[in-house]
């Protein structure tokens, strides 16, 4: 009988397992950029910010150059590294405190700028590295561990569509938003990536997909729950899909 | 090498220096007295192939800078001292991750917003290290146009030959003044093999640049190796000028605008009958210590001349220790002193009868 493989790890991932917690959306989106870097055969020259937060140990996994920024600054620095190799793929990978509260000037002028780079923007609503506190992205009402009576809009204001204010500048290409919450969702995530990695290849400007992840441990549920609470409440104050396609299908 | 003669002012001084060096990457903010920077930056580097992008703020142009200088590229950023301060985050990243760029510092009164003055209050922050954590900047401060283009050339080369950032410490008032400055032809930058650079995996393991250990052990070990390299900085790269110090009683010590001043102050002194002479730091870290404290030993008494509160004076006393005393002369806030101030302190000392511990 001849054994065909069907499923294996990525030559982009190294073979580590991955430290995120039980449930959490990071691993899932980690493998997808593998496959897709694979896919392409840009594992060679790919060159990527790992930001801080949970994904600041990105670099145990990838297995292609890396390397950390400070907090916020991880569009500052791959501007730097694409100037240098303008031939190289780009990318930046941040969480929603790091690119929605304090990194809010660097992408906003890096989108408006139309640098060539991509950001993989994973939004979980929290602050999951420090222990679940209040990010720009929560929800209102969501009890976090500095909005412990929920998040108020007259207090703390209303959950932050970033996504929807890049698509402002002229320099976006291709901003979109899916979810790692359901094999179709992920799916989808991956084809986006497909496109913000290739919109940049074609060096047609700014590329960014936000990818609604799940952050059990913070949000105190179990990861079935979490992935529920996505499709049921986060997809209503996020909407899904393309949000800015200069370049059409 | 041959030169060429232009009369330019300090600020594009530093600028040709640096693309004399093969910076081809710089990122700024906007901020008097160094704009001239960012402007001959736009005009020059573009031609040349290279990069130049005015930032939306400094702590995008430090990041900036730090994403180009892991990349390979020869990278630079210039501000003043407000600027600085913000960018002091990226400069500790920096140091940790062992990355190469240039700083220029074009220095404004202080604290807080300050003025536009020439100052020297930035002198802790620049040689101290500025930001958190274990670390240094190699900090060198020019005093001539002349000495802005070559201190920045030799800032590239010490950046990537130690790995670390290096910062130029001037003023505006030097980086203002128009000099003729003898620029080289044809001069060919010393080139460092970067196999530490981000430039994409292809026939070598994939590399990490980062400044983040989370074991102790593992941070420890990193930053006595980063200090073993500014042990060998000081060992080797300690630069100063002695000016007229042979058989000086009086050793002024001086840097940049000050010790531009201070030569003058020198010759008048001498003119006067008074032996007095002038060490000038051209490295303020790593500081000229060992050489400040064989001339104070030979001196009668020092006087340290700055345009801080005596920032500097910390530096000099500890390096003088009880060889001779220590005065002072200070002005703040964008004030200079002329040389007639400083020459009627040293007029002072010579005529004191008991000048600290020795007789002046």
């Amino acid at each position: 009988m001849e054994i065909k493989t069907v499923f294996s790890k990525p030559e982009s991932l190294f073979d580590t397992p991955f430290h995120y917690c039980p449930g959490c959306g990071h691993g899932i989106i980690h493998r997808l950029i593998a496959e897709l870097l694979d896919e392409m055969g840009a594992r060679e020259r790919t060159l990527s910010v790992a930001p801080v937060g949970c994904a600041v140990f990105a670099y145990h996994y990838f297995n292609f150059d890396c390397m950390e920024a400070p907090h916020g600054r991880t569009p500052a620095v791959a501007t730097g590294l694409k100037r240098v190799h303008p031939d190289h793929l780009v990318f930046s990978y941040q969480g929603d405190g790091d690119l929605a509260a304090i990194g809010t000037g660097e992408i906003i002028h890096c989108a408006n700028r139309g640098e060539n780079i991509t950001v993989i923007f994973v939004n979980n609503g929290t602050y999951g590295m420090t222990g679940g506190q209040m990010a720009p992205t929560t929800l209102l009402n969501q009890k976090t561990t500095t909005t412990p009576k929920g998040r108020s809009a007259t207090q703390e204001g209303h959950p932050l569509k970033i996504t929807e204010m890049l698509a402002l500048t002229p320099g976006s290409a291709f901003l979109a938003r899916s979810a790692v919450s359901s094999p179709q969702n992920i799916r989808i995530t991956k084809k986006y990536i497909r496109k913000a990695f290739e919109v940049q290849d074609q060096k047609l400007g700014f590329s960014l997909v936000e990818i609604l992840s799940p952050c059990p441990v913070n949000w105190g549920l179990t990861p079935v729950q979490a992935i529920r609470r996505i499709e049921e409440t986060v997809i209503k104050e996020y909407p899904l899909g393309i949000i800015k396609d200069t370049i059409g299908p | 090498m041959k030169e060429t003669v232009k009369l330019i002012t300090g600020n594009e001084a530093i600028g040709t220096g640096a693309i004399i060096a093969g910076c081809r990457y710089y990122f700024g903010y906007p901020i008097t007295p160094q704009n001239e920077i960012p402007e001959f930056m736009s005009r020059e580097l573009p031609p040349r192939g290279g990069v130049f992008i005015q930032s939306e703020s400094e702590l995008a142009a430090i990041n900036m800078v730090m994403g180009a200088a892991a990349a390979g590229g020869r990278a630079m950023t210039s501000s003043s001292s407000p600027g600085i301060s913000l960018m002091q985050e990226g400069i500790s990243y920096m140091a940790g991750m062992e990355l190469p760029c240039v700083i220029v510092n074009v220095v404004r009164g202080g604290p807080g917003l300050g003025g536009i003055g020439p100052a020297q209050s930035d002198y802790f922050q620049s040689v101290k290290g500025g930001g958190h954590g274990d670390y240094h900047t190699i900090t060198l401060a020019p005093h001539t146009g002349q000495e802005m283009l070559e201190l920045t050339m030799l800032a590239f080369e010490l950046a990537d030959q130690y790995r670390n950032p290096a910062l130029i410490l001037t003023d505006g008032l030097l980086g203002q003044m128009s000099e003729a400055v003898e620029i080289p032809v044809n001069y060919k930058p010393r080139a460092f093999k970067k196999d530490w650079a981000m430039t994409g995996c292809k026939g070598r393991p994939p590399l990490i640049i980062k400044s983040l250990f989370l074991k102790e052990s593992d941070l420890e070990e990193n930053n006595l190796r980063i200090y073993k390299k500014y042990a060998e900085l000081k060992k080797k790269e300690t630069r100063s000028e002695a000016f007229q110090t042979r058989g000086a009683d009086i050793l002024l010590v001086a840097y940049g605008t000050s010790g531009r001043i201070c030569k003058a102050v020198v010759e008048a002194a001498r003119a006067e009958g008074i032996k007095a002479g002038l060490l000038r730091p051209i490295t303020l870290f790593p500081f000229p210590e060992t050489t400040l404290r064989k001339m104070a030993e030979r001196s009668k008494a020092v006087l340290v001349a700055e345009l801080s509160m005596g920032q500097f004076k910390e530096d000099v006393q500890r390096a003088v220790g009880d060889a001779a005393p220590v005065y002072f002369k200070n002005r703040v806030g964008g004030m200079v002193f002329s040389m007639e101030e400083i020459l009627e302190e040293v007029r002072k000392i010579a005529r004191r009868k008991t000048g600290g511990r020795k007789r002046v």
